[in-house]
């Protein structure tokens, strides 16, 4: 080791502003960007599209750190959070761009505590409760190649915030499925007992599949993906039974209230704290 | 319009030794993540800093940093812009910063890939990471998350010493 006090640097006093710990003062993530809606884009439209896949992200987020301190082996533990950790910072960013494009101004704060269960529009595949880990990971298989294929058409979106969050985007979200491929064929491909679990799971999915093909038009990526990853852990394709409504329209199981209750629960009871 | 005087010139030097949060063994110009620093006519110096990755904490503190060095080496007024189009990539990172990596037991990215479609690849092709520590090739990851976004843990078969490894974005 050439410099063992390395982290000395780091103690250096911050007296010039508030934060009183590492990770505290959070800004807006987008500070310093050109927030210009470019001519020609409907800013309603745009606004209510990054709210949407914010939505996905911060409910997939708070689903993955509720595995924190209870997933099987530590690793798997340290990836669910760091999963969680990049879409927590999608939804950082794509809050941020909404609040600038519907011209309320609000901040990603007024977004994650300050709305109720009927105006999230995150679909309700994100929403369900983690169930066992071969129902996390295949839901987050499913997500995470949905997500993927839709960032890699929205990094040509004309508005260049939205864009530079999508190609940014791709590239954690390609990490974050090449994760859950991989878990899903050493769960398909792994005991009787973790077989029986991960089919029952892609079972368990199957009713969500049809909001996230009516969204977007990537159901043919996404298919593919699935059908690769299923043959490649001897799994059978999950059949198609979708249920009436969407997440989209602010149509939820009632598992969302609950998951915003605690998500939520400090902010309200101290509106005006700050960290 | 832009000066580019000595002042400017310094500017940018202090900027450039600010440490990053979680890898202080590089500087925000190692990492790649300091992007620009101009100073304008009317003295404002302008730093942009592109995110590593969408969830990265320590972004606000590389601004908070980055401003209160350039405060403290007499620039009364400092600007911190975020860039996020063309967004970070561990290619970014200098030589100099990939030696210093390795020297303190990090190894340090591969290329990272580029352009069209991302593919789902089942079958193992990644290539083998050299141990930071022996210099052994005999190398095997045991998770693709670590400690920090940019990192991912491996272990070395030659000398049994676990180590880390910036992943390739």
């Amino acid at each position: 080791m050439s410099d063992d006090h390395v982290y000395l640097t780091l103690a250096e006093g911050h007296e010039d502003d508030a934060r009183w710990a590492y990770g505290t003062g959070f800004e807006d993530p987008l500070h310093g960007v050109d927030t210009t809606v470019p001519q020609g884009i409907d800013a309603g439209e745009l606004a209510a599209l990054c709210v949407a896949l914010a939505d996905d992200a911060l409910v997939s987020a708070q689903r993955l750190a509720e595995w924190i301190t209870r997933a099987p082996e530590l690793e798997e533990e340290v990836a669910l959070a760091n999963i969680g950790l990049d879409l927590l910072g999608q939804a950082r960013l794509l809050y941020s761009r909404a609040g600038q494009a519907d011209g309320t101004g609000r901040d990603e704060d007024a977004y994650a505590y300050f709305r109720d269960a009927a105006d999230f529009r995150n679909v309700r595949l994100a929403e369900a409760p983690n169930g066992d880990f071969a129902f996390s990971i295949v839901r987050l298989l499913l997500l995470s190649s949905w997500r993927l294929a839709h960032f890699e058409r929205l990094a040509s979106h004309p508005d260049p915030v939205l864009a530079a969050i999508a190609t940014k985007g791709v590239k954690e979200l390609a990490y974050h499925r090449q994760y859950a491929a991989e878990w899903t064929v050493r769960l398909g491909d792994g005991t009787e007992e973790s077989h029986r679990r991960t089919r029952k799971a892609l079972e368990q999915v199957a009713p969500y599949l049809g909001e996230l093909f009516t969204a977007y038009d990537v159901r043919d990526e996404v298919v593919a993906v699935l059908r690769q990853v299923t043959q490649a852990a001897g799994l059978p394709m999950p059949v198609y039974r979708p249920l009436p409504g969407s997440g989209r329209d602010g149509q939820h199981t009632e598992h969302l209230a609950p998951l915003l209750a605690e998500l939520q629960g400090v902010a309200r009871a101290h509106p005006e704290a700050t960290w | 319009m832009v000066t580019t005087l000595p002042a400017a010139r310094r500017a940018r030097h202090v900027a450039e030794q600010v440490p990053d949060p979680e890898l202080p063994m590089l500087t925000l110009a190692d990492l790649g993540v300091l992007r620009d620093v101009e100073l304008t006519e009317d003295g404002t110096v302008v730093a942009s800093l592109t995110p590593t990755y969408s969830g990265c904490p320590a972004m606000a503190e590389m601004r908070a940093d980055v401003a209160a060095r350039l405060r403290a080496a007499g620039y009364a007024r400092v600007e911190i812009r975020t860039v996020l189009d063309p967004p970070w990539t561990s290619d970014w990172i200098t030589p100099a910063g990939r030696r210093k990596l390795t020297e303190h037991g990090i190894a340090p990215p591969g290329p990272a890939p580029h352009g069209g479609p991302v593919r789902l690849v089942l079958s193992p092709t990644r290539h083998a990471v050299t141990c930071p520590r022996c210099g052994s090739a005999n190398t095997e990851e045991t998770s693709r998350f670590a400690a920090t976004s940019c990192k991912a843990l491996w272990r070395c078969r030659a000398c049994r010493e676990p180590f880390e490894y910036v992943k390739e974005i």
